[in-house]
C-alpha cells in the first residue's frame, strides 16, 4: 500500500515544478541560451549530474509504502506498520541483517573483544566473528584479492549498463529532435564520461556490499554507509523544500514593496528590517522550541512514529524558510524598483496595461535570475545548517537518518579507544560531495545569470 | 552627523518592539505559561499544584496584558508584558528559569566569548586578504583557478568537522593544548589557542573567495586601467589603488559584526567549553530555559542594530563621497 508522508507529498511538487521549469527553458530561447553556458562548462556539467543524482536518490527515498505481511493461511493479510521506500527495497543487501555492535570498515568481526566460548570448559577473550558479512567471500578466501575481483566485476558491469544507456536514451531520443543545443548537451563526451563514473562507484559500492561493511558498522549494528545513503533525502529536503516554502513570500512581498511603493513598501521593509535584525540562530532556536513545546502538550494525532519525524522535519523546513526569505526579499524590492522606473514598463503604464500584467508579464521575468542565484546558492548553506541544528538538537527528530544526527552520535565515538572514526568520516564524505558540488553549482549557476560576473575570468 | 545617528537610534525603537512582541508571542502566546511548565516538570503526573508554584516562582502567573485585580497603572504593570517584555528594553533581563541573575552571567561570560571572537577576527581578516591578494596577483592563471576551487572545498566541509578534527588531532594525538576547558587570565591563552586556530581556517574558503571577488571588481574599474597606462607596476597597482579602495567594503564589513563578537559563537564555545555568551545560550536552548534566550535574541537584535549604525557612521569616515542626511 503506497503511503504519502507529508514532506514526499511537498518533494513531488518540487520535482514536478522543476520538470516545468525545464521544459519552459527549453521552449524560452534567451533562457535556454544562459543555461547553455552552465551546460558547455565542464564543472556545470558534473556538478549538475551529481546534484541530479543525489536528488534521484532523494525522490526513490520518497516513495512510501507499507509491506504486506500475511497471516498463517497464506492469504489473509495486514499492512505491516513499518513504513519502507523504494530505495530500501534497493538497499536490502544493506540493512535487512544487523550486528551486534561496532565494525570496522571491511572487517570482518566486532570492533571489541568479548568472552567466546570454545568448549564447555575453555572461555577465550577475542573478537567474535560478524554473523552476517565479512567471512562469506564469494571468490577467494582472502580479503584483499575477494574486494579486487568484486570491483573488476563490478567496473565491468557497469561499463555494460552505460553503454546501454548512451546507445538506448541519448542516441535515439536526440535524433529525433532536430535541437543543436541539446543534441550539444547530451553528445557530450565529458558528460558520459561523468555519467560512468556515478553509475560505477554506485555499482562498486552496491556490489560490495553484499559481501561487506563498506563503512563499517555503528553502535547497534546498523551499515553505515545504509544510514549515509537514508540521510540523503534529509539533506536534499531540507535544500529544497526551505526554499519552495519561502520563495512566494520574498517574490511576492519583494515585488510589491518595489513596484508599488509607499506604505505597502513601510510595512514590508519594516518587517523584513525586524525579522533581519534577530540573528538567525537565536530564531530558528526559539521557533523550533516552541514548536518543541506546542508538540509536547498537543499530541497531534500521528500513526506511527514517521509520521511524527516527518511532521518535525516538515516543522523544520518551515522555520527555516520563514526566517529565511528576508536577504532574497530585499534584493527582489531593490530589482523591481529599477525595473519600475525602465522604460518599457513605462511604456505598457501609458498603453493602459494593468498593474497585475505589468508585474507578470515584464517584472517577473527580470527578475527571475536573482531568484535563481538565490536558490542554488542557499541549498549547500541550508544542508550545512541541517547538521549545526542537529548538534544543538534542534535539529530533525533523532530517529530520522541524517548527517547531522550522525555527527552528533560520533563526538561520543571519537573519545572511545581505539577510535571509532567510520561513522563520522562517512557523514563527512556525503556531506561534502553534497555541499561541494552544490557550490560549484552555484558558481557556474552565478556567472551564468548575473549580469555583473567576469566570465571572462573562467 | 549628530542629527543621522539620532533619528537612526530613533528608527531602531520600532525594530526593537518589533523583536520584543514577536518573542513575546512566540514564548507565551503560542504556548501558555502552563504548558511550559508542564514541559519543565515532566510531562506525566504533573498536579495543578506544582504548576502553580513553578509559576509563582518565577513570575509567570500573572495575566499577559491585563491584570484585573490591581488598580491604575498597577494593572498594566503586573503582568507577563510588563514584567518579563518590556523590561528588556532597560536591559533588566530578570532571573533565569533555573534562578540565576541573567544580567550578571551575561556579565561574566561576554568576555571569554571576545576573547577568542577578537582575535579570530582580526587573524582571519589578515590571512583572507593575504590570500585573496595572492590570487587576484595571479589571476587568469592556473595559481588563482585552482586555488579558487580549494577555497570552494574549504567552504563545502561543516564547522563540526573543522572542530571535531582539529580537536582530535591537535590535542589528542598531538597533545599540543587542552582538549577543553578555560581559566581566567593569562592561563586562558593556552585554552584559547586551538579554537582561534580553527575558527581561522573555517573562515579561510569563504573568506579570502569574497574579499577576491571585492578585489576584482575594483580592478576593473577606469581608474586601475589610467593607474597601469601611466606605467605603474603591477604591484603598484595592486596595494597603492586596488587595495585601498577595496578596504572600503572590507572594513566597514566588519565593524557591522563587531558588537555580535560580544555573543560569541555557539557551537566552537560548546566544543571547547569556553564558558562564553555562546555556550550559555547553548545550554539555554538544550535545558529550555526561555528566559535566557529571550534575553539573548533581545540582547542580539539590539548588538546588530548598533553594528548597522556604526557602519553607517564608518562610512563617511573613510569614504569622504558618502554625506549622511
Amino acid at each position: 500500500m503506497v503511503t504519502f508522508l507529508l514532506t514526499d507529498i511537498f518533494f513531488y511538487i518540487i520535482i514536478l515544478s522543476l520538470f516545468l521549469y525545464i521544459r519552459y527553458v527549453i521552449n524560452t530561447p534567451d533562457i535556454l541560451e544562459t543555461w547553455s553556458y552552465v551546460f558547455k562548462n565542464k564543472t556545470g556539467i558534473l556538478s549538475a549530474i551529481v546534484l541530479s543524482f543525489f536528488m534521484m536518490i532523494a525522490f526513490l527515498d520518497s516513495i512510501h509504502f507499507k509491506e504486506k505481511i500475511y497471516n498463517n493461511d497464506k492469504k489473509s493479510y495486514v499492512y505491516s506498520s513499518e513504513i519502507k521506500s523504494l530505495l530500501d527495497t534497493i538497499l536490502i543487501p544493506m540493512y535487512e541483517n544487523t550486528e551486534k555492535s561496532y565494525s570496522s570498515p571491511f572487517s570482518g568481526h566486532l570492533y571489541t573483544k568479548e568472552t567466546i566460548k570454545v568448549s564447555d570448559k575453555i572461555e577465550e577473550r577475542d573478537y567474535p566473528k560478524l554473523l552476517h558479512k565479512g567471512n562469506h567471500n564469494k571468490y577467494f578466501e582472502n580479503n584483499l584479492y575477494n574486494i579486487f575481483l568484486t570491483l573488476i566485476i563490478a567496473l565491468a558491469k557497469s561499463f555494460l549498463i552505460s553503454i546501454f544507456i548512451y546507445l538506448i536514451i541519448f542516441r535515439r531520443t536526440l535524433f529525433k529532435k532536430d535541437n543543436r543545443m541539446i543534441s550539444a548537451l547530451f553528445d557530450n563526451k565529458f558528460l558520459f564520461l561523468s555519467v560512468f563514473s556515478i553509475i560505477s562507484i554506485s555499482l562498486v559500492l552496491y556490489d560490495l556490499s553484499f559481501q561487506y561493511y563498506v563503512l563499517g558498522t555503528d553502535k547497534v549494528g546498523v551499515d553505515v554507509l545504509y544510514k549515509s545513503i537514508k540521510s540523503i533525502r534529509t539533506g536534499i529536503l531540507i535544500g529544497t523544500l526551505t526554499t519552495i516554502v519561502m520563495l512566494p513570500f520574498a517574490v511576492f512581498l519583494g515585488i510589491f514593496a518595489g513596484y508599488i511603493g509607499g506604505i505597502v513598501d513601510d510595512i514590508i521593509q519594516y518587517i523584513y528590517t525586524t525579522l533581519n535584525s534577530i540573528p538567525s540562530v537565536l530564531l530558528i532556536a526559539s521557533a523550533i522550541l516552541m514548536l518543541q513545546v506546542f508538540m509536547a502538550n498537543n499530541p497531534l494525532e500521528f500513526e506511527n512514529i514517521y509520521e511524527r519525524a516527518d511532521m518535525r522535519l516538515f516543522f523544520l523546513c518551515m522555520i527555516l524558510g520563514l526566517t529565511s526569505w528576508t536577504g532574497l526579499c530585499r534584493l527582489l524590492r531593490g530589482e523591481s524598483m529599477k525595473l519600475r522606473e525602465v522604460e518599457y514598463v513605462q511604456a505598457s503604464k501609458t498603453f493602459g496595461l494593468s498593474k497585475f500584467s505589468i508585474i507578470v508579464r515584464h517584472v517577473m521575468p527580470n527578475i527571475m535570475h536573482i531568484v535563481i542565484i538565490t536558490v542554488v546558492l542557499d541549498f549547500s548553506a541550508l544542508v550545512l545548517a541541517e547538521a549545526v541544528l542537529s548538534y544543538v538538537n534542534i535539529g530533525v527528530d533523532p530517529t530520522t537518518y541524517s548527517w547531522g544526527n550522525m555527527i552528533n552520535a560520533a563526538r561520543l565515538e571519537m573519545s572511545r579507544e581505539p577510535v571509532v572514526w567510520w561513522s563520522l568520516f562517512a557523514a563527512f564524505l556525503f556531506m561534502f560531495i553534497l555541499v561541494l558540488f552544490a557550490n560549484l553549482f552555484s558558481d557556474v549557476v552565478r556567472d551564468a545569470f548575473d549580469p555583473r560576473a567576469s566570465k571572462h575570468y573562467e | 552627523m549628530i542629527n543621522y545617528i539620532v533619528k537612526r537610534i530613533l528608527y531602531a525603537i520600532p525594530i526593537l518592539i518589533g523583536v520584543n512582541l514577536l518573542t513575546f508571542t512566540l514564548f507565551f502566546v503560542v504556548n501558555s505559561p502552563d504548558e511550559v511548565a508542564r514541559l519543565h516538570l515532566g510531562n506525566k503526573r504533573v498536579t495543578q499544584e506544582q504548576i502553580i508554584t513553578w509559576n509563582q516562582e518565577r513570575g509567570y502567573d500573572k495575566p499577559l496584558f491585563y491584570n484585573k485585580s490591581e488598580k491604575g497603572l498597577e494593572s498594566f504593570r503586573k503582568t507577563i508584558f510588563y514584567e518579563k517584555s518590556l523590561k528588556l528594553f532597560l536591559f533588566d533581563f530578570g532571573v533565569s528559569d533555573s534562578g540565576r541573575d541573567i544580567k550578571y552571567d551575561i556579565k561574566q561570560r561576554m568576555w571569554p566569548s571576545l576573547a577568542i571572537a577578537l582575535p579570530s577576527l582580526f587573524v582571519g581578516l589578515l590571512i583572507n586578504i593575504t590570500i585573496a591578494l595572492f590570487f587576484v596577483f595571479f589571476r587568469t592563471t592556473k595559481v588563482d583557478y585552482y586555488g579558487v576551487i580549494l577555497c570552494v572545498a574549504l567552504m563545502s566541509i561543516s564547522s563540526l568537522f573543522y572542530i571535531i578534527g582539529g580537536q582530535y588531532l591537535i590535542s589528542k594525538l598531538m597533545h599540543l593544548t587542552p582538549i577543553s576547558g578555560y581559566e581566567h587570565g593569562y592561563e586562558a591563552i593556552k585554552f584559547l589557542i586551538l579554537p582561534v586556530i580553527i575558527s581561522v581556517i573555517y573562515g579561510i574558503g569563504s573568506g579570502s573567495r569574497w574579499y577576491r571577488s571585492l578585489f576584482l571588481e575594483e580592478i576593473e574599474k577606469d581608474y586601475v586601467k589610467t593607474a597601469r597606462s601611466k606605467g605603474l607596476s603591477e604591484s603598484a597597482v595592486l596595494f597603492n589603488h586596488v587595495f585601498k579602495n577595496a578596504l572600503i567594503p572590507i572594513l566597514t564589513g566588519v565593524v557591522v559584526i563587531l558588537p555580535l563578537l560580544f555573543m560569541g559563537s555557539l557551537i566552537v564555545e560548546s566544543f571547547f567549553g569556553i564558558p562564553g555568551l555562546g555556550s550559555y545560550t547553548i545550554d539555554a536552548i538544550q535545558s529550555q530555559d526561555f528566559a535566557i534566550v529571550r534575553s539573548m535574541v533581545f540582547l542580539g537584535t539590539v548588538l546588530y542594530i548598533i553594528g548597522l549604525i556604526l557602519t553607517d557612521i564608518s562610512y563617511t569616515l573613510v569614504d569622504p563621497r558618502v554625506r549622511l542626511k
